[in-house]
This record gives structure tokens, sequence and C-alpha cells, in this order.
């Protein structure tokens, strides 16, 4: 399945959110998520079933003014 | 001091996080300035290097208010969604809302900022809106259900400090209940101090600080200079007048001609 992660094509077979951010390293990570610009909560990622083209935001905290 | 959203600060300076030149000299900034907050941001995150996370760390350690923003976000939705995940990622209620209109000047698109606003109160946000010192934009930002008001001092990054002294002025002698941060364009410790002796509860600035050939230095004197100025708002400064008044009394000078 084709899917963009933070503006970057990827290929994953992830059935869920909460499986791709397993798969590509932000397991236990403090981020914030989001799929085709809308928010999704932590506690909604393992029911939030991807789709092909989704596009998908992995946000950290990060310096800011 | 005006409390912030039933919180009160222990003091009324607050520091960005952003371009220090080390993880180290920011939290030197922070320590030796005693920033009552921090504000932070969201950024996209690789899941190879996760520098996000030392960051965390570090702005954890720092023991300051956390006020996350929405920086970069020029739409209502853009603004509301990075708003949402702020909140999820910082645990916090506060969020200092930005929705750039100009991108020259960074001006705030005030039209989406107060629909933003307005969407985030009914969320249960605190919003700590960055606007300009329009009173009828300010207005509508405390219908809106924002219980501060954060207008900027002049253009993000530029350290030109307060530009429109007459329109700061009505602001505060306009909305005298409201707590009001002086956020972005200060550029030197004298435009903090003159914020605050304007009666302004606060100051937000980053670069200033995080530019300065000695960060740590220069966030200690802002610090120095914001307790200045309150400490002289409240003391009441006398009125400026167009002619001089001898100090000295006339009064028993003698007659020497």
């Amino acid at each position: 399945m084709k899917l963009l992660l933070n503006g970057e094509v990827i290929e994953a077979e992830a059935a869920t959110l909460a499986d791709l951010l397993e798969q590509v390293g932000f397991g236990g990570a403090k981020v914030a998520t989001a799929v085709n610009g809308n928010f999704v909560a932590a506690a909604a990622r393992a029911g939030h079933v991807l789709a092909q083209d989704d596009r998908i935001e992995v946000l950290a905290p990060m310096q800011g003014g | 001091m005006r409390d912030f959203y039933g919180t009160t600060l222990a003091n009324g300076l607050m520091l960005g996080t952003a371009q220090y030149p080390s993880p180290a000299i920011l939290a030197d900034a922070f320590a030796r300035s005693a920033a009552s907050v921090a504000t932070v941001s969201l950024r996209r995150e690789s899941g190879r290097d996760r520098g996000g996370q030392d960051f965390w760390t570090l702005v954890q350690g720092l023991g300051v208010h956390i006020l996350p923003n929405t920086a970069g976000c020029h739409s209502v939705k853009e603004a509301v969604t990075t708003a949402h995940m702020a909140r999820e990622v910082f645990d916090t209620k506060w969020i200092k809302l930005e929705v750039i209109g100009e991108e020259d000047t960074l001006q705030p698109d005030v039209f989406g900022l107060v629909e933003a606003a307005r969407i985030l109160t009914e969320d249960g946000f605190q919003v700590f809106p960055y606007t300009t010192e329009d009173l009828v934009v300010a207005d509508k930002l405390l219908q809106a259900g924002c219980e501060v008001l954060m207008p900027w001092g002049a253009p993000i990054g530029s350290g030109l400090g307060l530009n429109n002294i007459f329109g700061l002025r009505a602001m505060r002698a306009h909305f005298p209940d409201v707590p009001l941060v002086i956020d972005a364009g200060l550029g030197l410790p004298s435009q903090a101090a003159q914020a605050m002796e304007m009666g302004f509860d606060a100051v937000l600035l980053n670069t200033a600080v995080a530019k300065a050939g000695d960060p740590a230095a220069m966030a200690m004197a802002f610090a120095m200079a914001v307790s200045a100025g309150q400490l002289a708002h409240a003391a009441d400064p006398m009125d400026p007048r167009d002619m001089a008044t001898p100090s000295t009394p006339v009064l028993g000078k003698a007659f020497l001609e």
C-alpha cells in the first residue's frame, strides 16, 4: 500500500495507524498524528484503518518561538 | 500581576526555545533568566533520529510552563488541527494561536484568528492569540472566549521594539482587566522594560535572546528589564510634560548677581 508519511512516499503493509507507527520506528515516541489533514488522537490510532494514498503526519515536540 | 487562565506566573518573561546555538545554551538561558514560560512547536519527526524526543526531555527539565504554538499555520483548519496535536503531545490546554496572513511581515490573519480562537475555546482550549493592537479585533477575540491577548510589538524576528506606542497604550487602557502580552518584535531589554512600564503583563520573545552573541547573558538582561519595568509600573510613573520644572527648590536661593 502506498502512503505519504511526512511528505515522503512509502510502501507499507500496516492495517492501522498504530501498526504503521510501530513499523517505521515511532513506537513509544512522544508524537501526535494526523491523517489526511485530520487529527487522530493517540487512543484512536489502533482503530484507525489506513487506506491507499493516505497522507500521514507524525509530529513531535520541536523548538518554537 | 493579572493571571493567565487562573495561573499566576512568577514573572513576566516568556521565552522561545528556537534558534539557540545549542541545547545547553538554551537551558542556560532559561536558568539564568528564570523565565516562567517556554514556547514550543510541533514539527515532522523522523522515525530514525527521533530528535523531537530529546528536545522534549530538555524542555521538561526546564521546569517552566509550556506554551505550544501554531507557528507557520496559514489557515484556520491548519491552526486548529495543530492545536489539537499540541494539546495531546504537551498535555496542556494552553495554545499560542498564530494564523499567519502575510509573508513579509508575518502579520496575523486576524479574521482567521478570531474564527480559530472561537473554535478552540469552545473545545476547551485556553487560547493565547498572537494579534495586532487593533481594538476591534481584540474585542472580537475576547467575545470568542480568549482571556489573554498577545499584541505584536513589531514583526516577528525584526527586533524593532514597540512599533506603535499609541496603539499599544490605547489597548492597555481599553482592556484594563485583560492580561496583555507583548509578543514578537522585541530586540532589546529596554524595549521589554518599556512594555512593562506601560502596564503590559508579560513579554514573549525568542530571537533577541537566541541570536545574541551571549544568549544566556541576554536572557538575564531581559529578565532584569522585565522586573524593572514591572516595578516601575507598580510605582506609578510621573506624567511627562512639555516644559521644564525645577526639581531643586527655588525658594531660599541666594541672590548672587
